[in-house]
């Protein structure tokens, strides 16, 4: 295959990975950005979305499309209800401590982990995509769901903008990240908003784990490489900052579609983790953090 | 888990149709034991029956992948073990003494392998150590099984213990290593489907074995390897990497193991459309995953290597028929008690066949206590082959004591409307390389 | 996370107690050695090594209140460092050992010059990232490393030479008293770093660094300071398991063995000298004994973690001290 059509296949793949990625790392930033504490059990989310997607892909098997509008509309539900309870019998009780909450959420992560493994199994299972067509380019041709994933990605992290921009929640939670014995004082409920919020990037995670099952296949050691690829994304972009997620997502989704296509993928995921490094060292708080981090 | 042997999910094999005394006639008469240089050792099976319940039992630890990353095949290889000691136990045990299982979970994690193999040696005071497949578990156990001096018998189908990286105390007596099988393969694959060949393979140790001998198989048999892509484990996406296979591609040789395959195959298809090349894969990756499966439909028309074919009429015999029903596979090659739990039908004979191989060498080698692992040992070096039979389903084997490794047939299989249909099978010579170790020259 | 009043006595009177005490747990482990049983025997000779790993977090992270979730790097350099010029140049066991203590302590250098830029919740992501850069590094290079097969020292390690007789690395008494030098050496440079100046200052910055930092204290520096001691006796650890257990591989620096000198400490008691050996001992009899009747050895660990941050924060030494004996260090 010549250049041209190399580079488009690397952007393209690279489009595709950054929207997932974004959506997944959503989730941990608004967690980190409104409560400051890093959720550690975030992958395993991811996780939980894919495997309950497939649950649904059996109890409505012979039809794709409906197990994937069952599974959009009951994973993020199921899973936003742990995070509600983890909320409720953990973060809370340990006062929401950073290091504390990630010890605990390390925990959280084997439990969910062994869970699966006892209950769901060790196989990769697959999941039929809701719909499937093939893009024929002239030189090679390219899954359609995939574009589908992208698209429904950027939808939903429209949407969380505007929840955050334009909602009261979102008001609160704004609120509640800036300062928060002010938005005490101004009466914004502050433990519901926590809660709120650590659900929603529960769900925010499993949506996508929702999305990214038909690509790949529900496995219980699945959510490890999202969560790292999270971290990278979350650091660069700034803990916290929404805007930041978005943009270093992109940045690493594309070169790492780039690197990996010209040179080996685990230069690829090297190289991203010196990028950190490098962020680090001249922006400590991220490229759009409040540097206060 | 119980301890006798017997899994509560794999039915024992039926007493029906077959006596147990004709079976025990049949399996001598049709060489179901092991040959030492010059001539078989006779009537093993028979002689056996006679000493029944005569003696404390054999204790056999099973280090079993039951968690990590190698749980899938773990389950299998249990189900299989546990199978192969009621069956022994039915035909009157090892030497006259009862078989029992000691299962110890290991992880799938090299540093708790090594730890339970100390516990299954010492604590449990078992007679043999058996079982593991992953090689970093086989790598970081073996050592410390050398060092209680206790035989360690692998089903890992990894080219460490021929290699002669680990000491005298491993074995492989029940499966093909890996090199043996592409070399076996290669001859086939130059012949019929071409020879300028592409290969994907994952980016750790087991891929090396298939880069570094399908490339020398291949290229001594007048091959050209276009591209060599390795993969690193953790991927999830394999869109990027079938640009870089040459337009002059004839055959795409791939070898993946671990969740992604599914994903692996369906991008393939998406990339390729109906202008691919000639595809052939290692069931490597497929082991425990149906090949009816949403996705796998690109498979259609190419062709995977298998040790044993997963559909029973790929290698119709007697004695793989009492092994399937032994261990509870139907003819699909799926749980006889749940059709969708697909088993992995291409390793797991190994743990059938190297639990009947340390019958055998324990009843030549007279072996009663660990004071004669030494006899044992040796008396295995001395080993030439496993006949076919009740004890090897897979097929007759040769067996190389200085390396501590077995060769035996390969089968390659086309896939055709979501099944796999044998269309050849290799010889035992195939397979054959030049020798790189020698442990009999190492103390005991 | 956790402090302890660190009172009880008159000063001398106090550290005559606390040389006295871990002298006699050195010498107990010592003579231990005389008692078990073959299969506890060599349990306890894996715990002692492991337990050094936990000490070298501890120093991190119970003194000096940085939490790391990325040890393994420092445990995986020491081991490659030992195992490598072992493997290709046949260095014999002591200076493989020390080369091993020495990459620890560089790679911790380097390491803390780029993230102690970074505090509190950025910092152990930032170790996990370098811990997972490591980790992926092993595998990129494995024509050198071998990969996650890893390769095993058997063959290529010399026996040690014991007062005039080679004695090789399979007998159990090298294992154990192996293990038992590098811990008793391990613990008792963590017991002499708490009690020295240097210590208290480490625990100051634990407690409050800005005021450390305004009483005049390069804070930096001594973070920097802990982090090589730490690094360096991770990588001690790392370094005796590849010699003592002959198996040197990838896994070792996977993320798994980042999080158990985490738990491991956290359940002996963080920012006591004596948690990690206890922590480490506990736990691996823990997993050990459920073994027998569960393979859900994840609920184990995990299940651990959560017992200790929502009931039982200080640990067990954590919670003898707050009971007890104050004077513990």
């Amino acid at each position: 295959m010549s250049f041209g059509p190399y580079l488009f296949l690397a952007f393209l793949e690279g489009t595709v990975t950054a929207f997932v990625l974004a959506l997944t790392a959503l989730g941990l930033s608004l967690v980190f950005g409104v409560m400051r504490i890093v959720n550690v059990a975030h992958g395993e989310f991811f996780m939980l979305g894919a495997v309950l997607a497939w649950y649904c892909s059996t109890l409505l098997e012979g039809s794709p499309l409906a197990g994937f509008a069952l599974a959009l509309l009951l994973a993020p539900l199921a899973v936003g209800a742990l995070a509600l309870a983890s909320d409720w019998l953990i973060l809370r009780r340990v006062n929401y401590n950073p290091e504390s909450t990630i010890v605990a959420t390390i925990g959280l992560l084997y439990i969910v982990q062994q869970l699966v493994l006892t209950f769901y199994g060790p196989e990769a299972r697959p999941v039929a995509a809701p719909v499937y067509f093939r893009v024929s380019f002239p030189w090679f041709g390219y899954s359609g769901y995939k574009l589908i994933v992208a698209g429904l990605a950027a939808a939903l992290l429209l949407a969380t903008w505007y929840a955050m921009s334009r909602t009261r929640l979102g008001l609160y939670m704004r609120a509640t990240q800036q300062d928060l014995e002010i938005a005490q004082a101004f009466g914004v409920p502050v433990r519901r908003v926590y809660a709120t919020v650590f659900a929603l990037g529960a769900m925010l995670a499993a949506v996508a784990g929702v999305l990214i099952v038909p690509v790949q296949q529900a496995h219980y050691l699945m959510g490890l490489d999202p969560l790292l690829l999270s971290f990278i994304v979350v650091i660069i972009g700034g803990l916290g900052s929404l805007k930041g997620t978005v943009v270093a997502a992109f940045l690493i989704g594309i070169s790492d579609g780039m690197i990996s296509v010209f040179f080996s993928p685990t230069l690829a995921k090297i190289l991203a983790t010196l990028l950190v490094a490098a962020v680090l060292v001249f922006r400590p708080g991220g490229l759009f953090g409040d540097n206060r981090a | 888990m119980n301890k006798t042997g017997r899994n509560a999910k794999t039915p024992s094999p039926p007493a029906a149709p077959v006596s147990r005394r004709r079976l025990l006639q049949a399996g001598a008469a049709l060489g179901g034991t092991a040959g030492v240089a010059g001539g078989v050792v006779p009537g093993m099976l028979a002689s056996s029956a006679y000493a029944q319940g005569s003696d404390r039992p054999i204790r056999i630890g099973f280090q079993v992948h039951r968690t990590g990353i190698g749980a899938v095949y773990g389950r299998w290889y249990e189900r299989t073990a546990n199978a192969a000691a009621a069956f022994i136990n039915d035909l009157g045990g090892i030497a006259g003494r009862p078989v029992e299982i000691v299962p110890e979970d290991d992880g799938t994690d090299p540093k708790r392998g090594a730890e339970v193999v100390e516990k299954l040696a010492v604590q449990h005071k078992v007679d043999f150590v058996y079982g593991p497949l992953f090689s970093h578990v086989v790598i970081g156990s073996a050592p410390r099984a050398g060092e209680l001096k206790i035989p360690y018998f692998v089903v890992s189908e990894g080219y460490h213990v021929a290699s002669g990286k680990l000491n005298r105390y491993v074995f492989q007596p029940g499966i093909t290593d890996v090199r043996a099988q592409v070399t076996a393969i290669a001859g086939w694959v130059m012949d019929n489907l071409g020879k300028r060949v592409a290969m994907i393979y994952p980016d750790y140790a087991f891929g090396y074995d298939h880069r570094d001998f399908f490339s020398a198989a291949a290229e001594s048999r007048g091959g050209t390897i276009t591209a060599h892509l390795a993969i690193p484990p953790t991927e999830s996406s394999y869109t990027r990497y079938f640009p870089r296979i040459p337009p002059d591609t004839e055959v795409l040789y791939h070898v993946m193991v671990g969740p992604g395959v599914l994903t692996f195959v369906k991008e393939m298809g998406e990339h390729f459309g109906s202008r691919r090349p000639e595809i052939f894969g290692f069931i490597d990756s497929l082991e425990g995953v149906d090949i009816a499966s949403p996705g796998l439909g690109f498979l259609d028309g190419t062709y995977l290597w298998e040790a044993l074919p997963r559909y029973a009429d790929g290698y119709p015999t007697r004695f793989e028929a009492n092994f399937r029903r032994a261990v509870g596979v139907d003819a699909n090659g799926a749980s006889a008690a749940d059709g969708k739990d697909v088993a992995t039908y291409s390793h797991m004979f190994g743990c059938w066949e190297t639990l009947f191989a340390i019958k055998e060498a324990v009843e030549a080698s007279g072996y009663r206590t660990p004071r004669d692992y030494p006899a044992l040992i040796e008396t295995l070096e001395g080993f030439r082959y496993f006949n076919e039979g009740l004890g090897h389903p897979q097929g007759g084997k040769q067996f190389v004591g200085a390396l501590h490794q077995c060769f035996g047939q390969q089968f390659i299989s086309r896939v055709a409307d979501r099944r796999l249909n044998v269309v050849h099978r290799t010889a035992i010579e195939d397979g054959l390389y030049p020798p790189e170790a020698d442990y009999t020259k190492q103390p005991l | 996370m956790t402090t302890g009043p660190e009172d009880g006595g008159a000063p001398r009177r106090r550290l005559g107690r606390v040389v006295a005490l871990h002298l006699a747990i050195v010498a107990a482990l010592f003579l231990a050695q005389f008692l078990l049983p073959a299969y506890h025997y060599t349990n306890v000779a894996r715990i002692m090594v492991l337990a050094t790993f936990a000490i070298g977090y501890n120093v991190l992270f119970g003194y000096t209140g940085l939490m790391s979730l990325g040890h393994a790097m420092f445990f995986a350099a020491g081991m490659y460092a030992t195992g490598l010029s072992v493997y290709y140049f046949e260095v014999t066991a002591v200076p493989a050992l020390a080369l091993g203590v020495l990459a620890g302590a560089v790679v911790a250098a380097l390491f803390g010059l780029v993230a102690l830029r970074t505090s509190g919740v950025s910092f152990l992501i930032v170790t996990l990232m370098f811990a997972q850069a490591l980790y992926l590094t092993i595998l990129y290079f494995n024509e050198i490393t071998f990969g996650d097969q890893g390769f095993t020292l058997s063959r290529a390690l010399a026996p040690l030479n014991v007062a005039g007789t080679a004695v090789p690395f399979s007998e159990p008494a090298l294992k154990y008293n192996g293990a038992w030098l590098v811990v008793s050496l391990a613990l008792l440079v963590s017991a002499a770093l708490a009690a020295s100046p240097i210590g208290r200052v480490l625990v100051a910055v634990r407690e409050n660094e800005e005021r450390t930092r305004l009483l005049g204290y390069n804070t930096f520096a001594y973070k920097l300071l802990a982090l090589v001691v730490s690094g360096a006796i991770a990588a001690a650890s790392g370094a005796a398991y590849a010699l003592l257990f002959s198996y040197v591989g990838a896994t070792f620096g996977s993320i798994l063995y980042s999080i158990y000198p985490l738990l491991w400490t956290l359940l002996g008691g963080a920012g006591t000298t004596l948690g990690p050996l206890v922590g480490t001992g506990v736990m691996y009899y823990l997993i050990d004994v459920t073994s027998g009747w569960t393979s859900a050895y994840l609920f184990v660990v995990g299940g651990s973690l959560l017992a200790l941050v929502l009931w039982f924060p200080l640990g067990i030494m954590g919670a003898v001290r707050a009971r007890w004996l104050r004077w513990l260090p």
